[in-house]
């Protein structure tokens, strides 16, 4: 495959509550700080992830072609996917041969609604939605199968935490964690808060990348894999189409210094961690992960971003982002990173 | 363009105002089977799955591809979702070619879809983010001031809408998936259908339908049956409130179309075609999309109309098919113009094949006006 680059990577202070600003608003800034780092001001194709039902409105993506300033008109498309996603379609689109930049970003502000309850329209609309299961509810399912260590999901969120302390883009969550039930046996702590933001990255071909980047990040495996949605044909313990994508992806043919895991839910983390097969001196989610900062339809890209981030500041040589979508980790998709 | 892509096989549903007998999951399916047996295939020879469709609020499931991913035969395999207003099925068509074009996949089964009956597209048009009023009332409402220019611009008489919405109907009538069949159809009777946007009549509009398009796409390697090979692609986007942008012919269309006929090799784009399918939900987007497109010159696209040229008989038939204005399952729509360009180049069109015809155009569009996909296919290999 062509040698394709994360070149750029930029992110809002996620905010745990509805800033007042538009979701072009919320964008804006992402792009002139991608467009800064790199020179760049035109690229050879645009792609992005958001969700109508975040914003209540159809065509949520529209609007946010005018922070792009897409003048004269752009090569560009839209995936209601997590932003991911549209890196991936991105990279795809590179493989062509024919241009040699692209953009890509996703946004979300999740403060508007009820995300625990919109999240029950992703589920068949004739066999499940009707049974009203919210996010936390199906999420407790997959917490119950698995079984997880209680104080080994303390960890997690006290890490976590930690960590998002001491990322400037991630929410500022107290050490203290309470001790109370969201839906048993989920804790209120093991939930990725709410939260509004957006980011952008640029990947960059051959020698363009190294022109852009003292150090680009080059996609060494790119996969995803979706699996049944019925939750009851599933073995919610694991994931499958996590393990498949890591495969694919060629995760394990090399060490992984870092893993940014899309882990919306603690007890997420050893699942993933098992289907990636992660060896124990891999550093997970040290931005914090979703469980400090998640910005709906923004936050799989985010983890690419992340991962591609300690290539790019010399701090780690192979890294793995991972993103998922649908109900209980139905969707997953993995990237390897390498210097 | 990458490498070399072909459509082997096309599945359509009848289009109709409501398919009570079948889920979404059943509507989809029928189709992506139908494509398949085209094809020659079943879903164990697909290597990932790209679905399409307009936005969710349309039948109230959010990211649908979730739930649709059994249906689709798409477990244990990649599957991605397209949205790009009403151009996504062009754009889902498009963004599965990608997969062939850049060497990732052999196999890629593309859907779109939109099940107009589980809610109530106007409507869910109209729904604005708080303290941004609407002041128009669905997508007629919306693009009635886009014709009335065209209309003051050129100086077109005011028929030529109603030739469009008749010839595109009799069209109709020779496609058996299409949704509107009105034998008898003429003038006078589009002509006494109520105004509901000036100067769009009821029969000037496209209807609410319920159906799926499915296509099987193939590398060079793995074709089976006929193919229509991809001889150009292209997608373009421009913002919709940037001020001076032209919404009656859109720059965004016109660099889409340079850049398609650019890679298929094309000049004369009224000489070098034999079909277009181009998105018109409302009949005067004929003449408008015929000068955007390059097949008249500025101003003269009603004359075109006119004439009879883009009839099935005429020397450039557009729609075919019956086009939007016939079954317009919003989602669905785009990939339909897509699907259709390929089955008149494989000569498999039936009734409405129109003889001899070697290069064809796709065409989509959405949003205001600012979203276009497009895709030229051959008989021949580029």
């Amino acid at each position: 495959m062509r040698e394709v680059a994360v070149v750029a990577f930029a992110q809002t202070r996620h905010t745990d509550h509805d800033g007042g600003l538009s979701e072009p608003e919320l964008i804006l800034p992402v792009i002139n700080e991608v467009k800064e780092l790199t020179g760049l001001k035109r690229f050879g194709f645009t792609c992005s992830g958001s969700c109508d039902y975040l914003a209540g409105a159809p065509f949520s993506f529209v609007s946010a072609l005018d922070a792009l300033g897409a003048w004269p008109p752009i090569s560009e498309s839209h995936v209601e996917m997590d932003a991911a996603w549209a890196l991936y379609e991105a990279w795809v689109r590179l493989q062509h041969g024919d241009i040699d930049s692209a953009l890509v970003y996703g946004f979300g502000k999740s403060s508007l609604g009820d995300l625990r309850k919109i999240m029950t329209l992703q589920l068949d609309p004739y066999y499940l939605a009707p049974l009203g299961l919210d996010q936390l509810s199906f999420a407790a399912l997959q917490a119950s199968a698995a079984g997880a260590d209680r104080k080994e999901l303390d960890e997690i969120v006290r890490r976590s935490r930690a960590d998002g302390r001491n990322n400037p883009y991630a929410l500022d969550l107290p050490e203290d964690v309470t001790d109370e039930y969201a839906v048993e046996p989920i804790r209120t702590a093991d939930v990725a808060p709410i939260t509004d933001g957006a980011a952008a990255i640029v990947l960059a071909t051959g020698d363009l990348a190294r022109e852009l980047c003292a150090k680009p990040a080059y996609i060494r495996g790119i996969a995803h894999r979706i699996e049944p949605h019925y939750l009851g044909m599933r073995d919610l313990a694991r994931s499958a189409s996590a393990a498949d994508a890591a495969r694919a992806a060629g995760v394990g043919k090399g060490p992984v210094e870092v893993v940014e895991l899309h882990t919306q839910f603690a007890h997420e983390e050893p699942i993933l961690r098992r289907a990636l097969e992660l060896p124990d001196g891999t550093v997970i989610n040290p931005s914090g992960g979703p469980l400090a900062a998640n910005p709906v339809m923004a936050t799989g890209l985010i983890r690419i971003g992340e991962a591609a981030r300690r290539i790019h500041d010399g701090t780690a040589a192979r890294t793995v982002g991972h993103a998922a979508g649908g109900p209980c980790l139905q969707h997953n998709l993995v990237t390897v990173l390498e210097a | 363009m990458g490498n070399r892509c072909a459509v082997i096989g096309v599945g359509q549903t009848y289009y109709t105002t409501k398919r009570r007998d079948v889920s979404i999951a059943g509507l989809v399916r029928e189709a992506a089977v139908r494509a398949l047996d085209d094809a020659g295939l079943t879903f164990k020879d697909i290597d990932a799955v790209v679905i399409g469709k307009a936005p969710d609020l349309f039948e109230g499931v959010m990211m649908p591809e979730a739930y649709l991913a059994d249906a689709l035969g798409a477990a244990g395999k990649p599957m991605m979702r397209v949205h790009t207003a009403g151009s996504v099925g062009g754009s889902t068509a498009l963004v599965g070619a990608s997969l062939i074009q850049g060497g990732v996949h052999d196999r890629v089964l593309v859907v779109a879809f939109e099940k107009q009956s589980e809610s109530n597209a106007t409507w869910a048009l109209s729904t604005h983010l708080p303290f941004s009023a609407s002041l128009v009332v669905g997508a007629g409402g919306y693009f009635a001031p886009h014709i009335r220019e065209y209309i003051r611009r050129t100086g077109a008489p005011e028929h030529i809408g109603t030739l469009v919405a008749v010839k595109d109907r009799l069209n109709a009538l020779k496609n058996p998936y299409a949704h509107l069949k009105i034998p008898g159809i003429d003038r006078r009777m589009v002509e006494s259908t109520p105004m509901l946007w000036e100067p769009i009549r009821y029969l000037d509009t496209c209807p609410s339908s319920d159906g799926a398009c499915a296509m099987v796409l193939s590398s060079e390697s793995a074709v089976t049956g006929t193919p229509a090979w991809l001889h150009g692609t292209a997608m373009r986007s421009e913002p919709i409130f940037r001020a001076g942008r032209d919404t009656v012919s859109p720059d965004a269309g016109k660099d889409c179309a340079a850049d398609v006929y650019r890679q298929a090799g094309i000049t004369d784009p009224r000489r070098q075609i034999d079909v277009a399918e181009v998105y018109v939900p409302f009949s005067w987007y004929e003449p408008m999309w015929l000068e955007n497109l390059g097949f008249a010159a500025e101003g003269e696209g009603w004359k075109l109309t006119e004439s009879g040229a883009t009839a099935l008989d005429g020397d450039i038939p557009w729609n075919a098919s019956g086009g939007v204005l016939s079954s317009n399952p919003i989602g669905a729509s785009g990939l339909i113009r897509f699907a259709e360009a390929a089955l008149q180049v494989r000569d498999m069109a039936g009734e409405h094949q129109v003889d001899g015809a070697r290069l064809a155009l796709g065409h989509a569009y959405g949003g205001g006006a600012q979203f276009f996909a497009m895709w030229i296919v051959g008989r021949e290999k580029p």
